[in-house]
């Protein structure tokens, strides 16, 4: 603080003489351009909308094509329907155990890569 | 059969969920701790508490009843139940949650930017989630009915009560810590019975039966009213009463095929005598009934199909399962909440496959009674006769009110909170219009369950889950990731959705249209319904892209940017969250 009467210290700009006449520099946050919604900041959106939905696709196919397909393949092999694993009737085993671990393997995997494609985007809109 | 234990058992539940509630009541003050609990929920406690709100009566007692009936192609329905929520994962949870919407009304409103299209969702919200009630109630109802001899009103009501003290005074946050603790109790009141009755059944193996189902001790049944039934072959029984109108005494020779039995015939069973199966159920063979599509339903491949996406796609579009999400502090939390519930999920399913097929060797009665879901309460006393039985039974009493009394909650919540928002708006404080709703959200299913419908509880839930396939996941799933909807487009496609299931519901439920394609189609329309409604939304989107939302990449941004980027996420649709 300055005494009263005294003037206020004048503020005074030192800078590198090289980089005074510089024009401010044209490499904006990509955060920036997402906000402002240009072309760039809109490539960067859908770049990333498209990822993650190229990951859930990948996951909800895998689910629900092994679903459909575990459905289909007792419908075409009738044996199957009759086999036994373990003593137990294969059929029930399938559906009443064994595809848990598989529906929790894909949850997981769904968890990781989603996450990982969040992680990628964080990097590259923060690299600029 | 002594009264004491279940009541005891339900006296129990609804104290300890009052108790639980009020540990999360004393900070229930703000309008946020009605509605999303302050979004201040660890993950660990709300994936039990999703899990706990899940599993409802259809989970707990219907699965094991349609086990019995039908045999292995039932084993779909929890398959579903678990995939459903892999879906949900994968498609929309976190972006979901990044909305900042709390309801379905709100995400319509947040992403289309139009009022229409919010109050047609309310009205679905209220549409799904009262059909959803309503099995909760008449499994009550069922319940007390079977293990104590109470009026089927009785049990329902109990709910009602105990649900509106809990939501009235804490609302979403005393609710979440109650449901944590039903999960856990649903769990192990499954769990420990199990394990007895497998060593039970362990220990006196004989060889499987192959056959049509028989009796297996002797019993005596009564006709409450005129029923239809089947026999599969021509055998002897012992009737008195009325067969196919004429007036029959003691025992006789009954041909094979379909028979009308009076009201007031009673029928004793004898150790091995043939069953006749009630002319709504299938007549078929263990064996058969062991096997892939031996259920004995027209058309069982196309029925499992469409059944799997019924569930697997009806799951997100459920009131109750995405108000949830809205507790957890960010999308990525979301995420792996919703994995910590795939697991709880996948761990309580082992255990209605066990009561179903337990009930089709000890208490194949019940195809003749109609009363297949109570197979998980009945089980115990007919495999353990005495105390044991009858404890463990107890306990099954007290996870089924549990698993009532977690689900009526969750839904009640959601249809009262879409209820006080969209109806009942500002014409009084909001934590007062949330309580008010709440007492309208459940006393007019109440007042449904009461005239009793012989639905089963699996069934019900399943149109439930038709209709919420056949319209909120398809405004869902293109409403997260295409950004060219339009409001039009998504208003064509959930009228034309909703009508459709709607219609094939009802002709369903009343009992129209039974046999051949036509039945199998209408019975489970997701199939059809899901890509019809999907391609109005796309179609009619393209026809009217004038209308597009012009703030729609703000919108995507918000959907889908990691919460830890800085971004302008347009504006906040109201201030729940920072309460």
């Amino acid at each position: 603080m300055s005494e009263p009467g005294e003037l206020p210290p004048v503020r005074v700009r030192i800078s590198h003489p090289r980089l005074a006449g510089r024009p401010v520099s044209p490499v904006r946050p990509a955060t920036q351009e997402i906000d402002e919604q240009t072309k760039l900041g809109e490539l960067y959106v859908r770049a990333l909308v498209q990822s993650q939905l190229r990951q859930a696709v990948l996951i909800c196919g895998a689910a629900l094509l092994g679903l459909v397909g575990i459905a289909l393949a007792f419908a075409a092999r009738p044996a199957l329907g009759r086999a036994r694993l373990f003593g137990m009737p294969l059929a029930w085993l399938v559906l009443g155990v064994l595809i848990y671990p598989a529906l929790i393997g894909l949850a997981w995997l769904a968890v990781g890569r989603a996450e990982r494609t969040e992680r990628d985007f964080m990097t590259l809109v923060r690299r600029r | 059969m002594s009264a004491l234990y279940p009541a005891l058992a339900v006296a129990v539940v609804a104290t300890c969920t009052l108790g639980v509630g009020a540990l999360g009541l004393r900070r229930a003050h703000r309008a946020s701790d009605f509605y999303v609990a302050s979004r201040a929920v660890s993950p660990r406690w709300n994936a039990a508490a999703i899990s706990g709100e899940y599993l409802s009566a259809a989970s707990y007692l219907g699965v094991a009843g349609l086990i019995l009936v039908y045999g292995l192609d039932m084993l779909w329905y929890p398959v579903g139940y678990t995939a459903g929520y892999l879906i949900l994962l994968a498609l929309v949870a976190a972006p979901l949650r990044r909305s900042g919407a709390y309801t379905l009304p709100d995400f319509a409103e947040i992403r289309l930017d139009s009022q229409v299209v919010r109050r047609t969702c309310s009205a679905l919200v209220g549409v799904i989630g009262w059909l959803y009630l309503l099995p909760q109630l008449q499994g009550a109802g069922l319940t007390l009915a079977t293990l104590t001899g109470a009026p089927g009103w009785l049990g329902g009501l109990v709910v009602c009560l105990v649900v509106l003290v809990a939501v009235y005074f804490g609302g979403m946050r005393s609710i979440t810590f109650a449901q944590a603790f039903q999960f856990w109790l649903k769990l192990v009141a499954l769990l420990i019975p199990a394990v007895v009755l497998v060593g039970v059944w362990h220990a006196n193996r004989t060889a499987a039966d192959t056959g049509y189902p028989r009796a297996t001790q002797p019993q005596v049944v009564t006709v409450v009213a005129r029923e239809r039934v089947t026999l599969p072959v021509p055998t002897t029984l012992a009737i008195d009463g009325t067969l196919d109108g004429a007036p029959v005494h003691g025992r006789q020779q009954v041909a094979a095929g379909s028979h009308q039995l009076g009201a007031g015939t009673v029928i004793r069973l004898q150790r091995g005598d043939l069953l006749p199966v009630l002319a709504d159920g299938p007549v078929t063979t263990n064996t058969s009934w062991a096997r892939p599509f031996g259920s004995g339903r027209p058309h069982p491949l196309y029925a499992t199909l469409s059944l799997i996406l019924a569930i697997c796609l009806g799951t997100m579009g459920l009131p109750h399962v995405l108000v949830r999400f809205y507790t957890n502090p960010d999308g990525r939390d979301t995420r792996r909440t919703a994995l910590a519930v795939i697991v709880l999920l996948s761990a309580f399913y082992l255990l209605p496959t066990i009561y179903g097929a337990l009930g089709r060797k000890y208490l194949p009665d019940l195809l003749l009674t109609g009363h297949t879901d109570a197979t998980v309460l009945l089980l115990p006393e007919r495999m353990l006769p005495g105390l044991p039985g009858e404890l463990l039974g107890a306990l099954l009493t007290a996870g089924a009110f549990a698993a009532f009394l977690s689900t009526a909650s969750g839904l009640t919540v959601s249809v009262a909170g879409v209820l006080s928002q969209d109806v009942l708006k500002s014409r009084t404080n909001p934590v007062r219009a949330f309580r008010l709703a709440a007492v309208i959200a459940l006393v007019v299913p109440y007042l449904l369950s009461l005239p009793s419908q012989r639905l089963g509880l699996a069934a019900v839930v399943g149109l439930a889950f038709a209709l919420a396939a056949a319209t909120f996941c398809p405004l869902l799933v293109l409403g997260v990731w295409w950004t060219r909807l339009t409001w039009i487009g998504a208003l064509a496609g959930l009228l034309c959705g909703g009508t459709l299931a709607a219609t094939a519901v009802l002709i369903t439920v009343t009992g129209h249209a039974r046999h051949g394609w036509w039945g199998a189609l209408l019975a489970e329309p997701a199939a059809w319904a899901v890509p019809v409604t999907f391609s109005v939304m796309v179609l009619v989107s393209l026809a009217t892209q004038r209308h597009r939302p012009p703030h729609v990449l703000r919108t995507m941004v918000r959907l889908h940017a990691p919460e830890g980027l800085e971004l302008d996420r347009g504006r906040e649709l109201r201030s729940l969250g920072q309460g």
